[in-house]
């Protein structure tokens, strides 16, 4: 499903850091949790992962397509065709409503909307799955609370069957409660689809539920390049 | 969806949207106003005068002559002879011809003298004739009929007296013979508004006792004995002639511009309207610049207002990003914005103008005599609202470009 080569990457600036990982794979259908601090590289290695940034050297090859060799529109809409994506504090449109937000990928990946038949329909259907109140798509994703909002991102991600999901830190703002119904409701879908699902956070309490915990330290470095 | 979405994002920022859309209709009401004022200028201008061939008076400038003779703007350096009048009078092209008399006034107002031919033959706003609203025409030697705007300003009704002045903006009064309002005509939207009309024999009447400007000390002729006395005038200030067939108006033209016995211009009314216009034109071209940079100004402070909204919106940018929206999506949603701001700016500057031109249609015609018509949107104001539209787009495309680098840059892990 996903395979980083050698790859290397650096931030502009003077202080010229790079994030270097030599290599990192995991299978279709696994879960894995990337643990690591803040300021490890986590949200760059996503970015390299999702295509949103490319590496200045070394492969990226996601669900068979080497990033590096797309063109910029061709790797956006394989993003939208490919990834489900949750946030760190879900980042919802809060102006949009419930189904504008859960159906927003769609607009932008042309063959995953195909997979859904009825957008509307589909957004119900997962709404209802999720534990959403009936009529919920109508409402103003901002009117929501945190809870409700993490249903909705989940089911953003769902939509339309992408198999892989990526999710940045999606739990760093709930309490333990919170934290477990999101998992318990995250996995649960992953299962049913047979999505791929990487996570990256800080919180190692959160690795009893993946089938591989990986450290950041283990298999990136951030180096100083040398003048 | 793309489109509810902008409108939904724009709604969500609607004191900082609103307040640009505000500036925005505001300067698109105050371009359109310019424009409707100048145009309406030019109409009311134009609609002063209406079915008159020729204007005659003495040898100066063809623009003093319409605006002294038409507009009581201004003053004749010279009179036309009552011989010269004649002579033009008798002439075969001539159909008509009104004698104008002016120099007098009564208050603010100028006092004009003609003869009933004024009445048969003045026309305004393509060709409509003078009507009385109250009274009658002149009928006695001191009856006076006077302009809507005289009437309504002085508040005169029928059978009140008039005491004219000598000169215009003068302290010396022909009080020994007083007017009396006769009739009062009907609104025109002309400077007839602001007249006060007379016989020619009646100005010819309050001057009997007159010599070198001044009343001659001691010396009033009675009202009855000016009755019974010829007062057939020695001069008139101008004449308006219409001629017998529009193709001899400039044979008569040249016919009066070389007359032998004394140096006489005359005019056509169109002709001398356009050079007016010409004179007027840098002012006017002033005018639209000044309210052009207006609009640039609130296109500059909606551009200012996206560009300070970009930082607060990276996040929502990330989301797209997120989703699969390429950097141009990003880029063509701001310009959506900015387009959807400027068109309801422009549109609701249109619903301004509307309505202050309801509000200010009376104000304005009262104070200056200057009609402005309400009428649909015209194709100008349309191309207006579509360049200040098209204006949005380009000046949105700075910040787009911005927004465009920085989600390039984000991708999609901004943290706000």
């Amino acid at each position: 499903m996903l395979s980083l080569k050698d790859v290397r990457f650096s931030w502009p600036g003077p202080a010229r850091f790079s994030l270097r990982v030599p290599d990192f794979s995991m299978a279709a259908g696994e879960s894995v949790l990337l643990l690591g601090e803040s300021g490890s590289g986590k949200s760059t290695l996503l970015s390299l992962v999702c295509g949103t940034m490319l590496p200045d050297q070394g492969q990226v090859i996601v669900a068979g397509n080497d990033l590096s060799s797309q063109s910029g529109g061709a790797r956006d809409q394989w993003r939208a065709e490919k990834i489900g994506i949750i946030f760190q504090q879900f980042n919802l449109l809060p102006f949009g409503t419930v189904a504008d937000n859960i159906l927003l990928p769609l607009r932008f990946a042309p063959k995953r909307r195909q997979q859904v038949g009825d957008p509307l329909a589909e957004v119900k259907t997962l709404c209802a799955t999720l534990g959403l109140p009936k009529g919920v798509e109508h409402a103003k994703a901002g009117m929501l609370s945190v809870g409700q909002q993490q249903r909705v991102a989940v089911a953003r991600a769902l939509i339309g069957r992408p198999p892989l999901i990526i999710a940045d830190e999606p739990t760093s703002a709930l309490d333990a409660d919170s934290q477990a119904a999101f998992l318990d409701l995250l996995f649960e879908q992953a299962r049913v689809d047979d999505t791929s699902l990487l996570m990256v956070s800080h919180d190692a309490r959160l690795a009893t539920r993946f089938d591989r915990v990986v450290a950041m330290t283990d298999i990136a470095h951030i180096e100083r390049a040398v003048a | 969806m793309m489109l509810r979405l902008a409108v939904a994002s724009l709604m969500a920022r609607a004191l900082t949207v609103g307040m640009a859309v505000l500036a925005i209709a505001l300067s698109v009401a105050l371009f359109l106003g310019v424009e409707k004022v100048r145009t309406g200028a030019k109409a009311s201008f134009a609609d002063t005068i209406s079915g008159t061939d020729l204007i005659v008076g003495a040898r100066s400038g063809s623009v003093q002559l319409l605006l002294y003779s038409v507009f009581r703007i201004g003053n004749a350096t010279n009179n036309v002879t009552w011989e010269s009048y004649l002579d033009i009078a008798a002439r075969p092209e001539v159909e008509w011809i009104v004698p104008v008399s002016l120099g007098d006034s009564h208050r603010q107002f100028r006092v004009m003298g003609t003869n009933s031919a004024f009445f048969e033959h003045y026309k305004y706003r393509q060709g409509r004739s003078l009507e009385l609203a109250q009274g009658a025409q002149l009928g006695d030697l001191f009856d006076a009929v006077i302009g809507a705007d005289v009437a309504a300003t002085l508040n005169y009704g029928i059978g009140d007296p008039i005491i004219v002045s000598h000169g215009i903006a003068s302290f010396v009064e022909h009080e020994d013979q007083p007017f009396r309002v006769s009739g009062i005509l009907a609104k025109t939207g002309t400077p007839v508004d602001r007249t006060v009309i007379v016989s020619l024999e009646a100005i010819e009447a309050i001057h009997v006792d007159w010599q070198g400007g001044a009343q001659v000390p001691g010396q009033t002729t009675p009202a009855e004995t000016l009755r019974q006395m010829d007062l057939t005038p020695t001069a008139v200030t101008a004449a308006l002639v219409g001629v017998q067939s529009p193709l001899q108006t400039f044979a008569l033209q040249r016919a009066i511009n070389s007359y032998p016995k004394e140096p006489l211009l005359a005019i056509l009314p169109g002709l001398a309207l356009q050079e007016l216009w010409g004179i007027v034109g840098i002012a006017e071209t002033a005018l639209l610049a000044v309210s052009c940079m207006v609009v640039v100004t609130a296109l500059i402070g909606m551009m200012a207002i996206i560009f300070s909204s970009l930082n607060e919106r990276r996040r929502e940018m990330a989301i797209f990003r997120a989703m699969g929206a390429r950097p141009r999506t990003i880029v063509g949603m701001l310009v959506l914005e900015a387009m959807l701001m400027a068109a309801v700016g422009a549109l609701l500057g249109l619903a301004l103008l509307y309505a202050a031109l309801f509000v200010a249609q009376p104000v304005v015609d009262s104070a200056f005599g200057l009609w402005l018509p309400i009428e649909a949107p015209t194709l100008r104001d349309v191309y207006v609202v579509l360049a200040v539209v098209g204006a949005g787009a380009i000046v949105s495309l700075v910040p787009a470009t911005r927004a465009y680098r920085m989600s390039l840059a984000d991708g999609m892990m901004v943290r706000t």
